[in-house]
């Protein structure tokens, strides 16, 4: 009998099912776990019932999302943070790698595993943190988890999941200069809804996903969790592999050729079958922007702000006028020209060098408008440095941005980089919730060329007329 | 983890879609945000935290329209909630805020999938039911009557007396029923996981980084 047609996800998926538990439930292993400063209380409790940690050299421990981003701060590297603290002193404990702030490896969780290369091709990698399907742009299979589970899975090496349906979203089209990863997924949840990717796993396909950087790739699956997929994926294939190539903790000489042989094997099989495909043609996307509370909530720059009198659905017409009051728009006006108090680009998102480098050739030779607080937060000490080698700090310091160090910073404020309330932002990061980047705050989500053409013109502007 | 046997209380209506977990567990409250930005997600009260964006307002008085601030629901065992609930953060305070009130189910059409682990984690029922279904019981829940779950039996009888068979994976169902820690249960297996571990480290050595002592 000819074997069965595979998808790139049920490949990954079955050689990690360790027990199956049945109904679909299966025991998997965990090939590379990741434990951010917020959850270290995972490696308290792992202490205090008195349990092992199973692999040490499999876990990581990382300063993300607590630690300052300000270069002038008297304790830059946290050492009075109770959460940094913690995960330190436990990983120190523990004996697993802290991949320590202010070090080359620190960075944002979702952008050093791949740097590093402790994220690879067909492994399954866990953090305790929503956008860990990130990596899957890898061909990966890594998704987020709680912090009950972080504890599981540091006592285990393992967790229970459930498989979830396959799901293919193939897109296709050249897309214009200006347009980005970013664009792509906005248009992309704002078609199919914030929930369309629940109870599956994502394959990304197409032409548009192909000629995509991996910068490009992080980007979009990195928001497959705000559409509702826990796991996206990419196939590897020759971008991956060169990216992938030389990292430090990639495997070298004669293993990383028997992983190669592994890895190409990896794409799905031309006739594997999904559960449900979806296709969307990208050809002359704009760039996008959102002007409400969800990421779908989204327009084209060139675009005007929804009347929630035009929406037959009383629901969703209730849900569109508090989104637009919180949001202080007026339906029918174009977006364009709103004005804005802030800009922030980095995050989990579009932190990554090929971010920057496309937001500097925006900036350069510009001003940030006198009214907006800018702020670039690179990805990690890898990012930066790369930036600081090509003289991109100076372009953004010159243009007046502020230039920060490595965290999530803004995304989310858990470190107190936040908007004050009432404030506009325009944010290269991943979710347009109430209050999420503080109490209060407005954020339009963009590319980053699109947050740069708007720090510059003091308000929400097309980059298409700054080229 | 508690067991989850049967659960029997007034079921909280909050039928808005797209609920996510930064607002079911905001890292302050209101009055708070001024003060402890950057202090953020400090423990502390739990039950009082869950929903403290819609609880309470700047000087941390209750909003009196909000349903968990309401009589009855002041008790809520149940919430009946809107499609997509606890999409976005994977934070589990989100699960454990919600079981810190006393919400130890939660009925929605369909919920984020993270949240719904968390869950179970938390010794928490996310029961899956249709949007007509919901509706009609947030309708019988308004006065705050009696709603009554039974897990062994998947049922869950609303105050009319209208029973709803309510489907809950066996895996799942039986992890709430007894109570049982997961990672006693998954070290039990052991034995598995060294030999599923040294089978890879066989077929696929770059997966496996030099092995260090544990403790």
């Amino acid at each position: 009998m000819p074997e069965q047609a595979r998808t790139l996800f049920d490949k990954v998926w079955e050689r990690h099912v360790v027990a199956d538990y049945g109904d679909g439930f299966a025991l998997m292993h965990v090939d590379r776990l990741i434990v951010p400063d917020l959850t270290s209380r995972a490696l308290t409790e792992l202490r205090t019932r008195g349990l092992v940690l199973a692999r040490p050299e499999l876990v990581f421990g990382v300063a993300d999302h607590a630690i300052t981003t300000d270069p002038a701060s008297d304790d830059p590297r946290g050492l009075t943070n109770p959460f940094i603290a913690n995960l330190r002193e436990q990983a120190r404990h523990f004996g697993m790698t802290m991949l320590e702030v202010g070090e080359p490896g620190h960075g944002i969780m979702h952008v050093i595993s791949p740097e590093l290369g402790i994220a690879l091709p067909g492994l399954t990698l866990c953090c305790s943190d929503s956008h860990s399907c990130t990596i899957g742009a890898l061909g990966a299979l890594a998704w987020g988890i709680g912090g009950g589970e972080l504890t599981h899975i540091l006592a285990t090496q393992t967790s229970v999941q459930r498989k979830p349906k396959t799901m293919r979203i193939t897109l296709d089209g050249r897309l214009p200069p200006d347009t980005q990863g970013k664009d792509i997924i906005l248009r992309l949840i704002g078609e199919i809804g914030v929930a369309a990717g629940n109870g599956h796993a994502v394959e990304y396909a197409g032409s548009a996903i192909r000629g995509l950087a991996m910068e490009g790739r992080f980007t979009v699956c990195n928001m497959s969790v705000e559409f509702g997929a826990r796991f996206g994926m990419i196939a590897p294939d020759d971008t991956t592999l060169n990216y992938v190539a030389g990292r430090p903790y990639a495997p070298r000489e004669a293993l990383w050729d028997a992983a190669l042989a592994d890895w190409r094997a990896l794409p799905s099989d031309p006739a594997a079958a999904f559960d449900c495909e979806i296709a969307l043609d990208l050809t002359g996307l704009a760039p996008q922007v959102t002007w409400g509370n969800n990421p779908a909530a989204v327009l084209p720059i060139d675009g005007c702000i929804p009347d929630p009198g035009n929406e037959p659905n009383p629901e969703r017409r209730r849900e569109m006028e508090a989104a637009l009051a919180y949001m202080d728009l007026v339906p029918n006006r174009a977006i364009e020209g709103t004005p804005i108090d802030w800009v922030f680009i980095g995050s989990c998102t579009n932190s990554r060098i090929a971010d920057l480098r496309a937001a500097a050739a925006v900036v350069n030779g510009r001003k940030v408008a006198e009214s907006v607080s800018a702020w670039v937060v690179p990805g990690s000490i890898a990012v930066k440095r790369q930036a600081e080698a090509e003289g991109l700090d100076a372009i953004f310091r010159a243009a007046g941005f502020a230039w920060r160090a490595p965290g999530c910073s803004m995304c989310v404020g858990a470190n107190g980089d936040v908007v004050p309330s009432g404030q506009r932002c325009v944010s290269t990061s991943n979710r347009n919730f109430v209050g999420r980047q503080g109490p209060g705050s407005r954020t339009h989500l963009a590319s980053p060329v699109v947050a740069a053409a708007s720090a510059c013109a003091g308000a929400i502007a097309d980059p298409r007329k700054l080229m | 983890m508690t067991a989850l046997t049967t659960l029997v209380g007034p079921a909280a209506p909050l039928l808005i879609d797209n609920i996510n977990t930064d607002l079911i567990a905001p890292m302050y409250r209101p009055a708070q945000a001024g003060i402890l930005r950057g202090l953020a997600v400090k423990r502390g009260d739990l039950a009082g935290m869950l929903f403290a964006g819609w609880r309470y307002d700047a000087q941390d008085r209750e909003i009196p329209e909000f349903v968990l601030n309401r009589g009855p629901f002041r008790n809520a065992r149940f919430l009946l909630a809107g499609a997509n609930f606890g999409c976005g953060s994977s934070r589990d305070t989100a699960a454990l805020m919600l079981s810190a009130f006393g919400i130890r189910c939660v009925a929605a059409p369909s919920f984020g999938e993270i949240f719904r682990d968390n869950c179970f984690k938390a010794g928490m029922l996310p029961l899956v039911l249709e949007r007509e279904i919901v509706a009609a019981l947030a309708q019988e829940a308004s006065g705050g009557a009696e709603f009554t779950l039974d897990l062994a039996a998947q049922t869950l009888r609303a105050p009319s007396g209208r029973i709803v068979h309510v489907e809950v994976p066996a895996f799942r169902r039986e992890q709430l029923l007894s109570g049982a820690d997961e990672i006693t249960l998954t070290l039990r297996r052991s034995e598995d996981i060294l030999a599923y571990q040294d089978r890879e480290r066989a077929t696929r050595p770059w997966l496996f980084l030099p092995q260090r002592e544990n403790c």
